[in-house]
């Protein structure tokens, strides 16, 4: 708990100590008003904030690999893993404070984008049902991706690797339920292996978070998906480790 | 306190530690010599528990390395090669994370960071960023971070390499000063070092030791200079001397 704790603070304040929490947050704010207004927000007349997370999918494929690809790979780089494993800290808790940090960093951009809620309520009167799980399901949705993220961070030490393999892993799952792939992968795959395929997707439970619909099976899907990659990055630490 | 027993690495095809064993009991300094890519880091990296060992045991202060990793962190300082720290952190912020890490309490921490801005002379850096210090002050940083919960088991890979000659003094005399009641290890390729502060030493090659003994012992034994010496015990082979280095 200790171990955790302070790597936890640790990271979370190397994120504002350094420009990269503020770059982050900025460009995150300018991209996400950017694709909201961009789809006619105004025209559409309605109190509604369905173009807002309509875009968060795409935005955090490459936003969130962006910020996670540094969680480990730059340990690594600059040999501070040794200095970080020679503390009575166990890579779980390393990994998880590392995460939950980055997560943090998340979820205050999610915040931040309140102007956006205050707008749609001085048009209109919104439905609140759906702003709420809204901002639920793109902060699982970010979890998910940094969870990715940080098992492609342990790979390498080169943050440019782990930058690209992220984003081609959150591409996979985001992609997976999708006409065109499941139409193609439908001819390819045996059919068995295409439903699991469609069982996978981040896109059809995303949008159901969307709608106003919060389903037990979706958010353990995220949870669940968040943990074993997490598990995954606990695992690829032990074993880069022990591999020098 | 520190065990060693047939201690075992390989990265691949290349072995780096060939069965090494040797013990170091409170009060030695041991000096661990060998050409660049002897094995020596590996050997520390082992016993500060970043690698795992192949084959053999390794014990610090009764604790096994493979088995609890986490009791062993906590009874030994381990200043890797290079002195590895967070550039963007303060030394003060550094050395507070540290500090929580360890399990130092809030009314010990003041203590502490007084007693260790002092030996190691960090005073006049504790504001600045890491990352914009100079090799002197970054490697003092190194030895703080080591020595903040005043281990009974010190584990120093090349501390005074790079150093100026006023630096390394100094380094030598803080390791001299802490000696009494600590075990300490030190890797070095610089033999004067040796003479200056270890009580024993350990010359080690292509992963196997090949001298454990004392400077002035070995002196006597094989005559000459320690520099004559280890070149004598470590060229003395068939094959030419290049064993893997590995980081």
């Amino acid at each position: 708990m200790r171990g955790f704790i302070s790597v936890f603070k640790r990271e979370l304040r190397s994120y504002f100590s350094t420009p990269l929490a503020y770059v982050f947050l900025v460009v995150f704010l300018l991209a996400s008003g950017f694709m909201v207004f961009q789809k006619n927000f105004f025209e559409m007349r309605q109190a509604s904030m369905w173009v807002f997370f309509d875009g968060m999918p795409l935005l955090f494929i490459f936003l969130v690999p962006a910020l996670a690809m540094r969680l480990w790979a730059e340990e690594r780089r600059t040999n501070t893993i040794e200095l970080l494993f020679s503390l009575p800290i166990t890579p779980a808790q390393a990994a998880l404070g590392k995460f939950l940090a980055c997560w943090t960093v998340l979820a205050l951009a999610l915040a931040l984008t309140w102007p956006m809620v205050a707008t749609v309520c001085y048009l209109g009167d919104p439905d609140w049902g759906p702003i709420v799980t809204g901002y639920l399901g793109s902060f699982l949705l970010a979890g998910a991706y940094l969870a990715i993220g940080s098992f492609f961070s342990c790979l390498t030490r080169n943050q440019v690797i782990a930058f690209v393999l992220a984003v081609a892993g959150c591409a996979f799952f985001l992609s997976a339920g999708s006409p065109s792939v499941m139409n193609y992968l439908a001819g390819t795959l045996p059919a068995g292996m295409v439903e699991v395929v469609e069982v996978l997707s981040f896109k059809s439970r995303f949008e159901s978070f969307q709608r106003g619909v919060v389903e037990l099976r979706d958010v353990a899907f995220f949870v669940l998906l968040t943990a074993g990659w997490l598990w995954a990055s606990v695992v690829a630490i032990g074993e880069r480790r022990a591999a020098g | 306190m520190i065990e060693v027993k047939e201690l075992r690495k390989a990265f691949g095809p290349i072995v780096a530690v060939d069965g090494i064993s040797f013990r170091a009991d409170l009060g030695d300094v041991l000096g661990f010599l060998g050409p660049n890519g002897a094995g020596k880091s590996t050997t520390m990296k082992m016993l500060s528990c970043f690698l795992a060992p192949d084959g053999g045991t390794a014990g610090i202060v009764g604790h096994d390395v493979v088995a609890e990793p986490v009791a062993v962190r906590r009874n030994i300082g381990y200043l890797a090669e290079n002195a590895p720290a967070y550039d963007e952190m303060t030394t003060e912020a550094f050395l507070r994370f540290v500090c929580e890490a360890r399990g130092i309490t809030r009314r010990k921490r003041a203590e502490a960071m007084e007693r260790i801005v002092e030996s190691c002379a960090v005073a006049s850096v504790l504001h600045q960023p890491i990352g914009t210090l100079s090799k002197g002050y970054r490697r003092r940083v190194g030895l703080a971070q080591a020595l903040i919960h005043d281990p009974s088991v010190l584990i120093l890979d090349e501390p005074t390499d790079g150093l100026d000659p006023n630096q390394k003094y100094e380094v030598r005399q803080l390791i001299k000063k802490l000696s009494k009641d600590k075990c300490i290890v030190v890797s070095t390729h610089i033999l004067e070092e040796v003479d200056a502060i270890c009580t024993r030493m350990i010359i080690i090659d292509r992963g196997r030791i090949r001298v454990d003994s004392t400077p002035n012992k070995l002196r006597e034994e094989i005559g000459g200079n320690l520099d004559a010496i280890f070149r004598k015990l470590t060229t003395n082979s068939d094959e030419p001397s290049v064993a893997g280095g590995v980081k």
